[in-house]
């Protein structure tokens, strides 16, 4: 089977390593030292991010025309465009001062002030899911690229039992919550069966079921059955208003419950892997499937039900989604959740806690993306590059060690756990 | 898969696999029976036209009878799949029946769809090798990169780079060979990154060109909104290149037009499909390559220089990703757009494993999969009872069945994936 490399990528001589630290200690530099090159790779990241701003600002760009008259004005516009698109990162996810000063006043409510955090909390919640979905993947050994797929899946069946079905009230939105984890579940079920069945990388069958996905989303939208009447767009019918996610701060406020079900998801998944026997097996799977089926453990159905749990969570994310924030279904319903929830589960380093920080972190760039969208018009995919290169960053800690002269860390990054191919 | 896993299963796997294809073969014909004859009315012929408005030796139509035609065919299907299961095994002959099982299939749903109408055949083909360019480029790009043994996800990325870049340094230098130049540039960049990463970092590979996807998509995005969206003019109107006909034989019927008559970018990937295949397979410099891919560490202990060579063919695979990516703009469409290659990158890997990762291997899934895309633009203009969205799967279900019902049987290089270190 796979052979990890011995070594990660710093050569250290073994004659380096200390003698036998307590290993709670060493365990808990291990987890500081990871912190700190991810909280670096998080500022390297933000770095690029404002290159790429201020070298793309039209203004800078003028400057440049003539920068050998005055070169200070290069500075002044690059610091300009960065700065403001930053700010207006930063108001649009954590906090706006100026609405404190105005609640402070009487001028504004104060669940104004709490609006940033209110939709950090909202584009973080399908993004912990999918995330947890992605996580619980590798963490078997499978990469599940398909979270768009099963998101939108998630999203199509939860939909339709919240705006066909009706229901009492509390049923109403179990139901529905229930029927997108199944959809998705489905979905991911599908390209399980194919692996353990066939052999099919799980890479390429979870991507061509993206698209399929979202094909058939597009059909659908045009049934009589979804689209909504008097509308020929493809938009679907409203969810009932008891099958919507209650609010959990008031109605002015987007935050809705499905935060408390993303924390509850997180918490099960955690539970799983490390306390039952359903979980040891699949991380036997993830660890060396050769050695596992050694010992007597099937590894088809373990693939099979990590793809159907995976495919659940994304699932999960998908009602979220529509239960939650839309309430209706469009063909941009998965928004992208599918790929972000890949760089989260990758700067979670595929543990559930970790993802749930991750997933914060990321709904905080793209909430905040939105406002810096709309108010500096630098468009959002920036973000998205940030987040890439915050993954690209923390899979390379060499990088992060060597840019910033930090001694190197025994134990390797998240890219050094699994060197599998194609076969398997 | 080890040695362990693999002994209990290779007799019994065989024959059980026999039947089972086999009588998968069957009943695709006799679906195909059910659906394409008996479900096409009596009566109708399907018109398909051999020859392209001006071509020197015209051709007379290609009338079929319809449903007699797809009958035919779909028993044929039924035939073969009985011929699997009570033939002796032998891989060419499974090969073969497998290809004709998909060109009969394919046959008899043209049949039926076609049936009372007409549609150039030429074109179809036409359309067919077109849209399967950036595929076999794509997978020509994974064919150099994994058989030194480097997983290269990253393509749909190089084609997005390749694509942008082509478009831009097309448009604001005015000449569309700086565009093509820089496009497979800026590939080869993402190569390098990637190489870097993989070789040096050993970060995992597969992982790897996931992100950087997303980083070639992110960053695409970002700058099409920022620079060639608000000055369309400027940045992004590189233009097309023009076709080239070869005089001669461009005029042979039917194939001419096709195979002679299309632009640079055709002409570049018969040249890139020899220069790989005698490269890769009749000369040292193969030989090493493979040796790489295959067990490194005996390549080591030979001399040859395996992290060197590994960097060296990331980099050439990066570069004629790039030119792929190029196509998008400057062979096809003209402008760059957010996504264009849509997932295109990933049928251009399928299409790799469906062919052995070897170059002639990936043409052929290069050619089925473009064929599917074609097939769907062709039914959706002449009018079909199959919801248009659903042809549009038509590219992406032919991949998971390629990669399904043959990455069984298939093996990549042995150390495809792994990352040399050397102990």
């Amino acid at each position: 089977m796979t052979d990890t490399p011995t070594t990660t990528a710093d050569s250290e001589p073994a004659a380096a390593e200390p003698a036998p630290a307590p290993a709670p200690a060493a365990a808990a530099r291990r987890r500081s030292d990871t912190a700190l090159v991810t909280a670096l790779a998080v500022v390297v990241a933000l770095v690029v991010g404002a290159v790429l701003i201020a070298l793309s600002d039209s203004a800078v760009l003028d400057a440049f025309g003539y920068f050998f008259a005055a070169p200070g004005d290069v500075l002044s516009a690059s610091w300009s465009a960065i700065s403001d698109a930053y700010a207006a990162m930063f108001q649009g996810a954590i906090v706006n001062p100026d609405s404190i000063s105005a609640a402070a006043d009487g001028q504004a409510t104060w669940s104004s002030v709490f609006g940033p955090l209110s939709e950090t909390i909202v584009t973080a919640t399908p993004l912990i899911c999918a995330g947890l979905s992605v996580s619980l993947a590798f963490r078997s050994g499978l990469f599940n690229i398909g979270g768009e797929g099963q998101v939108v899946v998630g999203a199509i069946t939860a939909g339709y039992v919240g705006f066909a079905w009706h229901l009492p009230p509390v049923l109403h939105v179990t139901a529905a919550v229930l029927a997108g984890m199944i959809g998705g579940g489905v979905w991911g079920l599908i390209a399980g069966w194919l692996k353990a069945r066939t052999g099919a990388h799980e890479v390429i069958t979870t991507i061509m079921l993206n698209y399929i996905a979202l094909y058939l989303l597009l059909y659908l939208l045009g049934t009589p059955r979804f689209q909504r009447p008097g509308r020929s767009d493809a938009i679907s019918r409203e969810v009932d208003g008891d099958a919507r996610l209650p609010h959990l701060a008031g109605s002015a406020l987007r935050l809705h419950a499905g935060i408390l079900l993303a924390l509850v998801a997180a918490a099960l998944v955690a539970w799983l892997l490390t306390r039952s026997t359903l979980g040891f097996r699949l991380r036997a799977v993830g660890a060396n499937p050769d050695a596992a089926r050694t010992a007597g453990m099937s590894v088809e159905r373990a693939y099979v039900l990590a793809m159907l749990l995976a495919g659940g969570l994304a699932g999960l994310a998908g009602s979220t989604q529509v239960l939650g924030t839309a309430y209706t279904l469009t063909p941009g319903v998965s928004a992208n959740i599918g790929f972000d929830a890949i760089t989260v589960a990758l700067l979670g380093r595929a543990s559930p806690w970790g993802t749930v920080l991750a997933g914060l972190l990321f709904g905080a760039l793209r909430a905040g993306g939105v406002q810096m969208q709309a108010q500096t018009g630098t468009p959002i995919d920036v973000v998205t590059v940030i987040q890439a290169l915050i993954v690209i960053f923390i899979a390379a800690p060499p990088l992060i060690r060597s840019i910033f002269r930090l001694h190197a860390a025994r134990g390797g990054g998240a890219g050094a756990t699994l060197a599998k191919g194609w076969n398997g | 898969m080890s040695l362990a896993a693999q002994l209990p299963r290779t007799a019994g796997a065989r024959l059980s696999r026999r039947y089972a294809v086999g009588g998968l073969y069957v009943i695709l014909g006799l679906l195909s029976l059910l659906a394409f004859g008996i479900g096409t009315d009596s009566g109708k012929d399907a018109r398909f036209g051999l020859a392209l408005e001006g071509a020197r030796l015209s051709m007379p139509d290609l009338v079929l009878p319809a449903r007699v035609t797809a009958i035919v065919l779909s028993l044929l299907v039924a035939a073969l799949g009985v011929l699997r299961v009570v033939r002796a095994e032998s891989a060419r002959l499974a090969s073969w029946l497998t290809g004709l099982v998909i060109v009969s299939l394919l046959a008899a749903f043209l049949c039926w769809s076609v049936a009372g109408q007409e549609v150039s055949l030429v074109g179809i083909v036409q359309g067919t090798v077109f849209l399967s360019i950036p595929l076999v480029l794509g997978a020509l790009s994974g064919v150099l990169c994994e058989r030194a043994g480097v997983i290269n996800i990253s393509i749909e990325g190089q084609f997005l780079l390749g694509a942008f870049t082509a478009a831009f340094a097309g448009t604001v230098t005015g000449s569309l060979w700086v565009g093509l130049i820089c496009g497979c540039l800026a590939g080869g960049l993402l190569g390098l990154l990637l190489a870097v990463f993989a070789i040096r970092y050993l970060v995992d590979q597969v992982i790897l060109g996931v992100v950087l996807n997303v980083f070639a998509l992110g960053l695409t995005g970002f700058l099409y909104d920022r620079v060639l969206q608000p000055n369309a003019e400027s940045y992004n109107s590189p233009g097309i290149f023009n076709t080239i006909k070869i005089p001669l034989l461009a005029d042979i019927p039917v194939l001419g037009p096709v195979l002679f008559d299309s632009n640079i970018f055709l002409y570049l990937t018969y040249v890139l499909l020899a220069v790989v295949h005698i490269g890769l397979f009749h000369t040292r410099w193969g030989l090493r390559v493979r040796a790489v891919g295959e067990h490194p560490t005996a390549a080591d202990t030979v001399g040859i220089r395996v992290l060197a060579t590994r960097y060296r063919n990331v980099l050439y695979g990066g570069l004629v990703a790039g030119l792929g990516g190029a196509f998008f703009t400057i062979g096809s469409v003209g402008a760059f757009g957010k996504n264009m290659t849509s997932g295109k990158g990933f049928i251009a890997l399928a299409a790799l494993i469906f062919g052995r990762w070897s170059p002639f291997g990936s043409l052929a899934a290069a050619l089925v999969f473009g064929f599917a895309d074609q097939i769907q633009l062709v039914l959706t203009s002449i009018g079909t009872t199959i919801p248009s969205q659903f042809m549009l799967m038509a590219p992406y279900l032919a991949t998971i069945f390629a990669v399904a019902g043959l990455v069984g049987k298939v093996r990549a290089p042995k150390a495809d994936g792994k990352p040399y270190v050397k102990s």
